[in-house]
C-alpha cells in the first residue's frame, strides 16, 4: 500500500504525464497540424489587427484596384500582397475576415450540434425503451435528408419569406442554426452508444443505488465519461461544418459578398477565373483546404490515442 | 400507498427484508417489432424470455449475515439487484421492514436507499474513473443529508475512510491510482458512508486475489460489527459461505432448493444439488472424497424444465420430480428444502 | 536430466518508462508424466512464466535471458519454424478462456482436422478418426454430432472439454493449462479437473498447471512452485508445501484461506497488496507485507531489506527467504557443535 506517494498529482502534472502529450510528442504530423491550425485561428481571431484593410469598410475600397494580382506576378501592386478581388478589396485581410467567419459558424454550428445530440444521446441511452426509439427514429430521418438540401430548403424559404436583405443580416445566426440542426445525429448516436456501454458498468448501479436523481447520473456520472469519442468526433464535425458553409456560400446561400466567407470568396472568384484572375479563387481555396486538412489530420490522432472504439464516422 | 405508520414494535419483530413470490422474466426478442414472425403464412407475435429468477421467497432477519450460492445463472445476482430496485420485478413483492418497496418511485425509494446499500463485484468498474476518492465518498452524504456543512461532510468522509483503512490524504486521487483491494475498500466506504443498516453484496471478493479476499472479508466482518449490519451475500464460493454468512441459501436455476443455517447445511446438506455442490469443493486436504458427479450440464433458464429444475441431472429424480414442482418444506434440523426425494425420505 | 528445464528464465516488457522484469530468476523442471502446479496472485508472473515456454510473450514483451531446455533442445534461440513444430505437437496449451483457441466460424471438427493436418501427413478421413477418438476420451456426450458443431453451440464446460481434446490431438509430452478451470462453476471445475488429472496420469503426459486456487493445486499437482511478484519463492512437493510451507508469503496465502479459520473469526490476511512489477521494494519483495520482517532483529531485517535472498533447501522443499536461512543455519550450527 505504500506504492503510493503522499501528495496526489495535480492537473498539471497528470497531463505533463498523460499518453495524450507522450503521443503528441512523437507525431511530427499532430505537432505540424496543430502548428499550422493555431496560426491560422490567430491569424483569423486578430484579423482587425493583423489585416492591412477591413473590407467591411467601404472607404478603405479601391474600386480602380480591383483585380490586381498577387505579388510574385507581374502587374502586382505592393500594397496589395496578395492582390485584390474585383471590388478592389485587399485579398489577403478578405481572407483573413472570411476565415474568421468561416471558423465562427463552424465552431457554432458545432456547439449547437454537440449540444442538442449529446443530450438527445444520453436521453436515448440512458432512458432506452420507448424515447431510445423515438429518438433514433428522428435521427434516421433527420440522417436520410443530407445537410446541404435541408440548408438549400431552408435558406431559400428564408430568403423568399424575408427578403435577400434581411438574410444578409442574419446570415451568421441562420447558417448556424441550419447545420447545427442537421448534423446532431452525429453525436447522438455516437452519445447513445457509449452511454449504453456505460450504462453497463458498475459505477452506473451505484449512483442508482444511492438514490441519484436520474438527470445527475446522466451528466455528472456518464456524460464526463463518455468524452473521448465525443472530441474525436467534434474535430470531425468542425471540419464538416466549414465545409458545409463553404459549399452553401458558393451555391448562393450562404455569407453574402459583403460579408465574404471563404466559401463566398470562392464564387465570387469563380466569375472571374475566365478572365484570369485565378488568385480570387484560388487562394482563399488553398485557405479552405489546408485548415480543414488540419483539423482532419488532429481528429485522426486524437483518435488513434483516444482509440474509442464506439465511434463510428 | 399504504401508510407508512408501521410501529417501531412490529418493525423489531418482522424480517427485515421478506421476498415473496419473486420472478423476474429478461425478454430475449426485442422490441414489438422485431417479436413479429411469419408462421404458416401468419404474423405472430413469438416472444422468448430468460427466467432469471422463478418464485424466490426468502427472509432475512436483522443482524444475519445471509448468503446466497449457487452457480453462474441460477439467478443470484438478480436477487440482490432487485431487492436494490435496479430491476423491477416480473412478479412478487420486495418488503424492506414491513413496507413493500418494488414499486415505489425513485423519490419515494430515497429514504430506504439510505437505510440499504449495496456492494458490487468489479472494484474496477464500480468507481466513476472520472471522480476523485473525495467526490466518490462526498456525493451519498451530501443527497442524503443536505442540510449537513461542508465541515461536517468532510469530517464524514474522513471518518469512513479511516474505519476502511484507507488514507483520508489519499482523497483527491482517481480511482485507476488505487489497487484492486483499495478500490474495494474504497467502495465499501461509499456504502457505509450513509450509515446504512443493510447491505447487499454481489459477490464482492470474486475479483480480488486470495491474500486481498481475506482482507476485504475481514472488513465486511469487523464493519458489520461495529455498525450492527445485516447482509445479503451473493457469492459462488462455499468456503467463504462457511466462514461468513450465519445462514445460508443455495440457488439452481432461478430457485431456492435449500435454506439452513450454515453449520446445519454444511454438516448435513439434504437438498442433491447442495451435496455435489459441497462436494465439489476443492480442498486442501489430501483425503479427498470423491465428488458427486452430476450428469449433464445446468439447462438454459430459456426453456425450464418441468418440474423440479434439477431433475435431470438429480440421482434420485423420479417421475414425481418430472412432473411437480417442489415447494420448500421445514425439515427437522431448523432449515428448508425444496425437495421430492427428501420429503418422501427417500435420501 | 528432465524433460523440461528452465534455468534463470529472465522476461522483460519493453514499456515507455524502460523494461520492467516480469520475470526474474526463474528455474524449474518438469519429469515426464509430472504433474507441476504454478500457484500466485495476479501480477505474479505465472502466466508470463507460462506463455513464454512456448515463446508465445507478445511484444513488448522478450525473454531477456537464461534457458528453457525442452528434451535437450534450447528453446529460446530457436527459430520461429523450428518453435512451431515444438508448440501444439510437443507442448500444448489450454487458456483460460476457450474462445482464444476455438475459431467461432470453423466447426469442432475442421479445426481438429486442420490442426492434425498441419503437423502430420495424413489424410482428412484418419484425421477424423483421431479427432472422434479423442473426443470420446474426454468423455462429451454424442462426439461424432459435436464434430459438426461450432463452438457457440456448446457450453463452457463443453468448450473446455473440447480444447482438451485438441490439447491432446498430437499426444503432445506436456500440457501448460492457464487457469484452465477459473471461468467455469464449481460442479464444472471439479469435473474438468478430474478429466485432466485422469487423462494426464493415463497417457504420462507432463502437466503445468498455473492457477491461483490452492484447493485445485493440491488436488491435481505433485510438485509446486509459489511466485511472487515475478520470482519464484518457494517450490517443492504440493502436499509438503501445503501441509508445511516455509515462505511467510506462502505461509500467509494458506492461513488467509477461510477454511482455516474457524468460521465467523478473523481471518489472517496478509497485509498490503502485490507491488507493481515496475515499482519493486528493494531486497525481498515481499519484505514490506512479511510480518517476520518487524519481529526480527536488526541485521536480518537490514539484510531483508537491501538483499534478494537466495534459495536455501529445506527438506524436499526450496525457499527463498532470510528468515528461512536464518533458522536453517541455527538449526546446523548447535548439530554441528555436538559433534
Amino acid at each position: 500500500m505504500t506504492t503510493l506517494t503522499t501528495r496526489p498529482a495535480s492537473r498539471w502534472e497528470r497531463f505533463r504525464d498523460s499518453f495524450l502529450l507522450y503521443s503528441f510528442k512523437r507525431d511530427l504530423i499532430a505537432q505540424l497540424s496543430l502548428l499550422v491550425f493555431i496560426l491560422l485561428v490567430a491569424a483569423a481571431v486578430l484579423a482587425p489587427w493583423l489585416a492591412p484593410m477591413n473590407p467591411y469598410d467601404l472607404a478603405q475600397i479601391d474600386i480602380l484596384a480591383s483585380e490586381l494580382p498577387p505579388f510574385w506576378v507581374d502587374g502586382s501592386d505592393p500594397t496589395y500582397l496578395m492582390g485584390t478581388d474585383a471590388q478592389g478589396r485587399d485579398l489577403l485581410s478578405t481572407i483573413l475576415y472570411g476565415a474568421r467567419v468561416s471558423l465562427i459558424i463552424g465552431f457554432g454550428a458545432v456547439a449547437l450540434q454537440a449540444t442538442l445530440g449529446i443530450c438527445f444521446g444520453l436521453l436515448a441511452g440512458y432512458l432506452g425503451g420507448r424515447v431510445d426509439a423515438f429518438l433514433m427514429r428522428l435521427a434516421d430521418i433527420q440522417l436520410s435528408f443530407s445537410t446541404l438540401m435541408v440548408a438549400i430548403v431552408v435558406g431559400a424559404l428564408f430568403k423568399a419569406i424575408f427578403g435577400g436583405g434581411t438574410f444578409s443580416d442574419y446570415a451568421v445566426p441562420l447558417l448556424v442554426l441550419i447545420i447545427g440542426l442537421a448534423e446532431w445525429p452525429q453525436y447522438a448516436r455516437t452519445v447513445r452508444a457509449s452511454v449504453l456501454a456505460e450504462k453497463g458498468k458498475e459505477y452506473v448501479d451505484a449512483a442508482r443505488v444511492m438514490g441519484l436523481p436520474s438527470r445527475r447520473i446522466m451528466f455528472r456520472h456518464i456524460l464526463p465519461n463518455t468524452l473521448s469519442p465525443i472530441f474525436v468526433i467534434s474535430t470531425v464535425q468542425v471540419a464538416n461544418a466549414i465545409i458545409s458553409e463553404a459549399a452553401l456560400s458558393f451555391l448562393g446561400l450562404g455569407m453574402p459578398e459583403t460579408q465574404p466567407s471563404l466559401g463566398s470568396l470562392i464564387k465570387s472568384g469563380f466569375d472571374y477565373l475566365q478572365s484570369g484572375s485565378w488568385w480570387i479563387t484560388l487562394i482563399p481555396g488553398l485557405v479552405l483546404v489546408v485548415l480543414v486538412l488540419v483539423i482532419n489530420l488532429l481528429g485522426d490522432w486524437l483518435r488513434d490515442v483516444l482509440n474509442p472504439r464506439l465511434y463510428k464516422g | 400507498m399504504n401508510s407508512t405508520a408501521t410501529s417501531p414494535v412490529s418493525e423489531a419483530t418482522q424480517p427485515l427484508l421478506a421476498l415473496r413470490g419473486l420472478e423476474k422474466r429478461f425478454s430475449l426478442s426485442g422490441d414489438f417489432l422485431e417479436q413479429l414472425q411469419f408462421k404458416g403464412g401468419k404474423l405472430v407475435r413469438h416472444q422468448e424470455h430468460v427466467h432469471a429468477i422463478n418464485g424466490v421467497d426468502l427472509e432475512i432477519q436483522r443482524g444475519e449475515a445471509l448468503c446466497v450460492v449457487g452457480e453462474s445463472g441460477c439467478g443470484k445476482s438478480t436477487v440482490a439487484r432487485t431487492v436494490m430496485g435496479l430491476i423491477t420485478p416480473s412478479a412478487g413483492e420486495v418488503h424492506y421492514a414491513g413496507q413493500r418497496i418494488d414499486d415505489l418511485s425513485t423519490k419515494q425509494l430515497l429514504p430506504y436507499r439510505r437505510r440499504m446499500q449495496m456492494i458490487f463485484q468489479n472494484p474496477y468498474a464500480s468507481l466513476n474513473p472520472r471522480m476523485t476518492i473525495q467526490q466518490t465518498l462526498e456525493e451519498p452524504i451530501r443527497l442524503h443529508h443536505p442540510d449537513w456543512t461542508a465541515q461536517r461532510i468532510k469530517d464524514k468522509v474522513n471518518e469512513v475512510m479511516l474505519s476502511v483503512g484507507i488514507d483520508p490524504d489519499w482523497g483527491p486521487r482517481y480511482g485507476h491510482e488505487f489497487s484492486g483491494g483499495q478500490r474495494q475498500r474504497i467502495a465499501i466506504a461509499r456504502a457505509l458512508a450513509v450509515d446504512p443498516e443493510f447491505i447487499v453484496a454481489d459477490e464482492p471478493i470474486s475479483a480480488l486475489d486470495v491474500s486481498i479476499q481475506a482482507q476485504v472479508l475481514n472488513l465486511l466482518m469487523e464493519a458489520q460489527q461495529r455498525h450492527n449490519l445485516t447482509y445479503l451475500f451473493i457469492t459462488h464460493d462455499l468456503a467463504v459461505v462457511e466462514h461468513f454468512g450465519t445462514r445460508v441459501a443455495v440457488m439452481y436455476l432461478g430457485r431456492v432448493c435449500e435454506v439452513a443455517p450454515t453449520a446445519t447445511l454444511f454438516a448435513r446438506p439434504r437438498h442433491p444439488y447442495t451435496q455435489a455442490l459441497m462436494s465439489a469443493i476443492p480442498r486442501l486436504e489430501d483425503d479427498r472424497p470423491q465428488h458427486i458427479r452430476l450428469k449433464g450440464e445446468v439447462p438454459t433458464p430459456v426453456h425450464l424444465p418441468s418440474g423440479c429444475v434439477f431433475h435431470g441431472r438429480c440421482p434420485h429424480a423420479d417421475t414425481r420430480c418430472r412432473e411437480e414442482v417442489p415447494a420448500l418444506i421445514a425439515t427437522d434440523d431448523g432449515g428448508q428444502v425444496a425437495c421430492h426425494a427428501v420429503e418422501e425420505g427417500r435420501i | 536430466m528432465s524433460l523440461l528445464d528452465v534455468n534463470h528464465l529472465d522476461v522483460r516488457f519493453a514499456l515507455r518508462g524502460g523494461d520492467v522484469r516480469a520475470l526474474r530468476d526463474v528455474c524449474f523442471s518438469l519429469d515426464r508424466g509430472e504433474r507441476l502446479g504454478i500457484v500466485g496472485e495476479s501480477g505474479a508472473g505465472k502466466s508470463v512464466a507460462a506463455f513464454s515456454l512456448l515463446n508465445l510473450i507478445a511484444k513488448p514483451g522478450y525473454i531477456a535471458g537464461g534457458s528453457i531446455r525442452f528434451d535437450g533442445q534450447e528453446l529460446t534461440t530457436l527459430s520461429d519454424r523450428a518453435l512451431r513444430k515444438v508448440r501444439g505437437h510437443r507442448m500444448s496449451m489450454i487458456f483460460q478462456d476457450p474462445m482464444m483457441t476455438l475459431n467461432p466460424v470453423l466447426t469442432i471438427g475442421e479445426q481438429m482436422v486442420e490442426c492434425l493436418k498441419a503437423h502430420r501427413r495424413i489424410s482428412t478421413r484418419e484425421a477424423r478418426g483421431i479427432s472422434l477418438n479423442k473426443l470420446q476420451q474426454v468423455q462429451i456426450p454424442s462426439p461424432e454430432a459435436r464434430l459438426d458443431q461450432y463452438p457457440h453451440e456448446l457450453s463452457g464446460g463443453m468448450r473446455q472439454r473440447v480444447i482438451i481434446a485438441i490439447a491432446l490431438l498430437l499426444d503432445p509430452d506436456i500440457i501448460i493449462a492457464d487457469e484452465p478451470t477459473t471461468a467455469l462453476d464449481v460442479t464444472i471445475q471439479a469435473e474438468i479437473m478430474a478429466l485432466l488429472l485422469e487423462l494426464c496420469e493415463k497417457h504420462n503426459v507432463g502437466l503445468i498447471l498455473i492457477t491461483h486456487d490452492l484447493g485445485v493445486v493440491s488436488q491435481v499437482t505433485q510438485r509446486m512452485l509459489v511466485m511472487y511478484a515475478g520470482r519464484v519463492i518457494e517450490q517443492g512437493p504440493t502436499r509438503e508445501i501445503i501441509n508445511d510451507p516455509q515462505h511467510p508469503y506462502t505461509q500467509g496465502l494458506i492461513n488467509a484461506l477461510p477454511q482455516m479459520a474457524t468460521p465467523g473469526s478473523r481471518l489472517n490476511q496478509i497485509p498490503g497488496s502485490m507491488p507493481s512489477l515496475s515499482n519493486l521494494p528493494s531486497g525481498c519483495a515481499f519484505h514490506p507485507r512479511c510480518s517476520f520482517v518487524e519481529r526480527a532483529d536488526g541485521s536480518r531485517r537490514q539484510a531483508c531489506h537491501d538483499q534478494v535472498p537466495e534459495f536455501v533447501t529445506s527438506g524436499n522443499c526450496q525457499a527463498a527467504c532470510h528468515m528461512v536461512a536464518e533458522m536453517i543455519e541455527s538449526e546446523r550450527i548447535p548439530a554441528e557443535e555436538q559433534d
